[in-house]
């Protein structure tokens, strides 16, 4: 598994080595971030490994507080201290 | 190499606040691998091997639930299959270094490292490859490191770790605050909101497979959206 992992990570970069990639590619690859990010957290957000999967509303509102407040500020750490305050005063008051 | 060495301190400055989600989720997964019955040591040789969050939690659950190893391997390797997306955007910045280089380059890919780097890439075109791979690897080493550490710690403390702590939720929060402000036009935000739907509408495919289909299906909305804004503009 260890070397399957590198040789995914390894795969373009090896074989792409230093060649220029065409237009339309570097256009697609551009979105990579935005495109599996969200895509890794919305289940996480909506169906927490912590709750077995269950809805639970302090860490969604702590989530809709960290991408408002990361939008607004474009500070990742202030988006992250927002999100973490809001999550742990949440939990504190029994939700 | 002062401005290289320069540039490997900004990256490494920038990685530092994953620091602190980092090590409480290397944590948990220590405390999970604990609970599975692996060692401190064994628990950090997978951190350490692997060195990827989603693929190891993934393993790690379906080693619990003592799947055939060849299901261990393949499943965890399509968790990791977005580690070749960001190979190819890599490769667009950084494919002229060597081979070993490169080679050390993909061993380290970790998702926020990829982030950061790539948002640095694409904001400072002038950037030399000595100064981008600078700036990659302080940004990557780090982290990489917290991560193998904190696993060790949490397999060390195993179930002494609170609950309420909520560490569990350290890394979605960590994600959000990372991509946030990289949600800046029209193409980007509906790729990431097309990404999220499709995730969780997908999230009973298995192996991780509704992740990759969302994502390609994202990736192709959000350029195609670009190319058509470009055309009218």
């Amino acid at each position: 598994m260890a070397a399957g992992c590198w040789l995914l990570r390894f795969s373009f970069l090896g074989i792409i080595g230093n060649k220029e990639l065409p237009e339309w590619a570097k256009r697609h690859l551009r979105y990579t971030v935005v495109a599996i990010m969200p895509g890794i957290i919305a289940p996480l957000v909506f169906m927490p490994r912590a709750t077995g999967g269950v809805f639970d509303l302090p860490r969604f509102v702590a989530a809709a507080v960290t991408l408002a407040v990361g939008v607004w500020s474009r500070n990742l750490l202030i988006a992250i201290g927002a999100g973490a305050v809001m999550l742990y005063s949440m939990l504190n008051m029994g939700f | 190499m002062l401005s290289a060495r320069h540039d490997f301190w900004k990256g490494f400055w920038g990685a530092l606040p994953f620091c602190f989600v980092v090590g409480p989720y290397g944590m948990v997964f220590g405390v999970l691998a604990a609970e599975s019955g692996l060692s401190i040591f064994t628990s950090i040789a997978f951190s350490l091997a692997v060195i990827a969050g989603a693929a190891q939690f993934t393993a790690l659950s379906l080693m619990h639930d003592q799947a055939p190893t060849i299901v261990v391997i393949i499943v965890g390797l399509t968790v990791n299959l977005r580690m070749a997306l960001y190979s190819a955007t890599l490769a667009t910045h950084l494919g002229k270094a060597p081979f070993w280089t490169r080679a050390l380059v993909a061993y380290s890919i970790l998702d926020h490292s990829f982030a950061l780097s790539d948002a640095k890439y694409q904001n400072n075109p002038e950037m030399t490859l000595s100064q981008k791979l600078a700036f990659y690897f302080g940004a990557t080493g780090l982290v990489g490191a917290i991560w193998v550490i904190g696993t060790g710690i949490g397999a060390w403390l195993g179930a002494r770790v609170p609950d309420w702590l909520a560490l569990d939720f350290a890394m979605p929060i960590a994600f959000i605050a990372l991509v946030a402000p990289a949600l800046r036009t029209v193409p980007q935000v509906a790729a990431a909101f097309t990404a999220a739907m499709l995730a969780l509408v997908l999230a009973p495919v298995p192996y991780g497979l509704g992740l990759i289909i969302a994502a390609i299906v994202a990736l192709l909305l959000g350029a195609e959206l670009e190319r058509r804004m470009e055309a009218t503009a």
